[in-house]
């Protein structure tokens, strides 16, 4: 997995509340079995109209915003369902990190299997880096000092520990875990006594 | 969460399933049943052969293909996508040694409906799988929850998942479930009242007076939306209905470790006292039949009311979201909800497409048809509910009144096969997103339950159940 350390760039500013990851990755681009190539389907039915031309007006169409890293968005972003796809396709499209008050559980999980850092901020602090993202100001986010500038505006966010060192050190799940075989076959040891019904494979 | 002190459900499997935790609170949770289907599982078996590692319990896994499997003509799936992906759980199962209900099986159907239907969930277990309707297992008093591909693959792989645990909240919902005020409208009501983002974070657990008499069906549904109310997951406690509806199926305990199952299941239920970190109380009596009239699943309103205007919108964002979807809608304020006109019926999903849903539905549309301007698609949640459906006879009244009788599938629910809405089409459905786009571009959608899309159907116009018997 790619590291996450410091990010510099324009954020595209996208103030709707309750994005949900059909507006993020329509289904028709859950047929593929790949995990790249998304991004040019990334919030498919706002960007392409009936006859898949760009909308021009939107704002991931618009220069310099094409080019964005970084989204900020209203609340609730990624709601819905359980596709990764979802953070697949801003990855694939080139954004490494989201902003907006709140996060749905398995969109927010997705995002760090992925590189992509989700920042929470609060409402004053949305409205007024919605404000900078739509006056092209740059951000820079500094995940070691947990703060993200733009022009005047500098916060500090949350996030847990665990997860800031993974994505500085980009590493994968998996392979921790996996130094944890013993502990994980001690347990099935232990409830395959317990709860002998759930282990009758074993 | 204290180690001593009284214990809610939810923090009692929680307990029981810990691996290990960090510090900060970041557990290695032991994962007891894993469900697989086609749409969210290629990429995490790629990812598991590229690092030559192994499925940990393939017999722990069990895999179905649902998403975008045809609800008509299956034999040959034409969309070359579909196939493959349809093509690929089929291979990766086999190569992996894991249980797949394929196609041509009678226990095909959609992952939630089948999970309970064999006997696989079973309480105070942790069930995953790469989808966000997991929280549907926790009727059964199961911590399930939705996760996404990467997460699938270290399942596979170790049989845990990263979590940290949730907050509790708890949802007690007492009364009496008014006349023709199903299961479907009490979850939309409670999504309505906490909003898409309210469970954030949090197990809601479902408890009250309402509950205790329901089925495990009527169950289902509620704990299948808690998704959508923002929650993890859902649950409700165990009781004699959820044992009895276990006991005998294919993979419940076997007779000589049923009742020390019973007993471990007995104990799951959340002790007096126990903390939660919210609590909502809500009196069933006051409930009416709900539809959505929006884009997001707490747009509800009762069916007897009217579309909303811009202006109740609490802030700015909110009238600028309800104008939003009132636009994608087609719908101006103030028309009456039933004066709504519909093109399609959608009568199925994971969240109301069990056999009790399609009785519900015959009883209703028994001897009638359909309004001449509906085409309406029922489509059961499993080949074995279809079989059951036929057997009792419903399949003819629902053939007789004009409704297409389909295979089993998620099918319209999010329309990744064939059966979508066109662009502008209304429809009527059971199901539990109503996200622009989600039943085809430009479809609009109005989410109930399978009693009020059944005279819905009938009267062409969205219906209340009580002015229809």
């Amino acid at each position: 997995m790619d590291k996450f350390n410091n990010l510099k760039g324009i954020a595209a500013p996208l103030p709707i509340v309750n994005i949900d990851t059909d507006m993020i990755i329509p289904k028709q681009f859950l047929k593929t079995i790949k995990r790249t190539g998304l991004g040019v389907s990334l919030f498919y039915e706002m960007r392409y109209d009936n006859d898949g031309k760009l909308i021009k007006d939107f704002v991931l169409n618009t220069s310099p915003y094409d080019q964005s890293k970084i989204l900020v968005a209203g609340d609730n972003f990624g709601c819905g369902s359980s596709r990764e796809h979802a953070p697949w396709s801003l990855k694939d499209f080139g954004i490494k990190c989201v902003v907006s008050t709140s996060f749905a559980d398995i969109f927010y999980n997705n995002c760090f299997q992925n590189g992509i850092l989700p920042i929470v901020v609060t409402p004053e602090q949305l409205d007024q880096l919605m404000t900078a993202a739509s006056n092209q100001t740059e951000f820079h986010i500094d995940l070691p000092q947990q703060t993200i500038k733009a022009g005047n505006h500098s916060f500090n966010f949350e996030i847990e520990e665990f997860r800031k060192e993974r994505l500085l050190q980009g590493l994968d799940d998996i392979g921790i875990t996996l130094g944890y075989q013993d502990k994980i076959s001690n347990y099935e040891d232990e409830k395959q006594n317990q709860k002998p019904w759930l282990f009758k494979d074993k | 969460m204290s180690n001593n002190g009284p214990k809610t459900l939810f923090d009692k499997i929680w307990s029981d399933h810990l691996v290990g935790q960090r510090d900060d609170g970041t557990s290695l949770l032991y994962i007891d049943r894993h469900l697989v289907h086609e749409v969210t599982s290629p990429q995490a078996f790629e990812g598991l052969n590229l690092s030559n590692r192994k499925v940990r319990r393939p017999e722990a896994t069990f895999a179905t293909a649902d998403h975008n499997v045809p609800t008509i003509n299956r034999e040959n799936i034409s969309d070359e996508q579909s196939r493959i992906q349809v093509e690929t759980l089929a291979k990766n199962t086999k190569e992996h040694n894991i249980e797949y209900f394929e196609l041509s099986d009678r226990r095909q159907g959609i992952v939630h409906i089948i999970g309970p239907e064999q006997g696989i969930t079973q309480p105070g277990m942790t069930m995953v799988c790469g989808d966000s309707h997991t929280s549907t297992h926790g009727a059964f008093g199961a911590l399930a929850f939705g996760i996404g591909t990467s997460e699938v693959e270290h399942v596979l792989a170790t049989q845990t998942i990263v979590q940290k645990p949730a907050k509790n909240m708890r949802i007690a919902v007492n009364g009496k479930l008014p006349f023709g005020v199903t299961s479907k409208d009490l979850i939309l009501y409670i999504i309505g009242q906490i909003g898409t983002a309210g469970g954030n974070g949090h197990v809601i657990e479902y408890a009250g007076t309402s509950l205790k008499p329901l089925s495990m069906e009527s169950r289902m549904t509620i704990c299948n939306m808690s998704i959508e109310a923002g929650a993890r997951a859902g649950l409700i406690a165990p009781d004699q209905i959820t044992f009895d509806y276990i006991k005998g199926r294919p993979y419940a305990p076997s007779k000589d470790h049923w009742e020390k199952a019973i007993e471990y299941w007995s104990s799951l239920p959340s002790d007096q006292d126990a903390f939660y970190d919210n609590e909502l109380i809500i009196n069933s009596d006051e409930i009416d039949p709900m539809v959505t009239w929006g884009t997001s699943p707490e747009d509800v309103v009762a069916v007897s009311g009217f579309v909303p205007d811009p202006s109740s919108g609490k802030t700015e964002n909110k009238q600028k979201s309800i104008q939003r979807s009132l636009d994608y809608m087609g719908l101006k304020s103030g028309t009456k909800i039933t004066d709504i006109k519909l093109d399609k019926i959608f009568i199925g999903s994971c969240t109301n497409g069990r056999i009790e849903d399609l009785r519900n539905v015959a009883l209703i549309v028994k001897d009638k048809k359909i309004s001449s301007h509906i085409s309406g698609m029922i489509v059961p949640g499993s080949g074995l509910v279809k079989k059951q459906a036929e057997e009792e006879g419903l399949s003819k009244i629902f053939i007789d009144a004009g409704f297409e009788w389909r295979d089993a599938g998620c099918s319209m629910c999010l329309g990744m096969n064939p059966d979508q809405l066109k662009p502008g089409e209304r429809c009527a459905s059971t199901s539990n997103r109503n996200f622009e786009g989600r039943q085809g571009r430009g479809g609009r959608t109005h989410l109930m339950s399978p009693e009020l899309a059944a005279a819905s159907a009938i009267k062409g116009n969205i219906s209340d159940i009580r002015d229809f018997i």
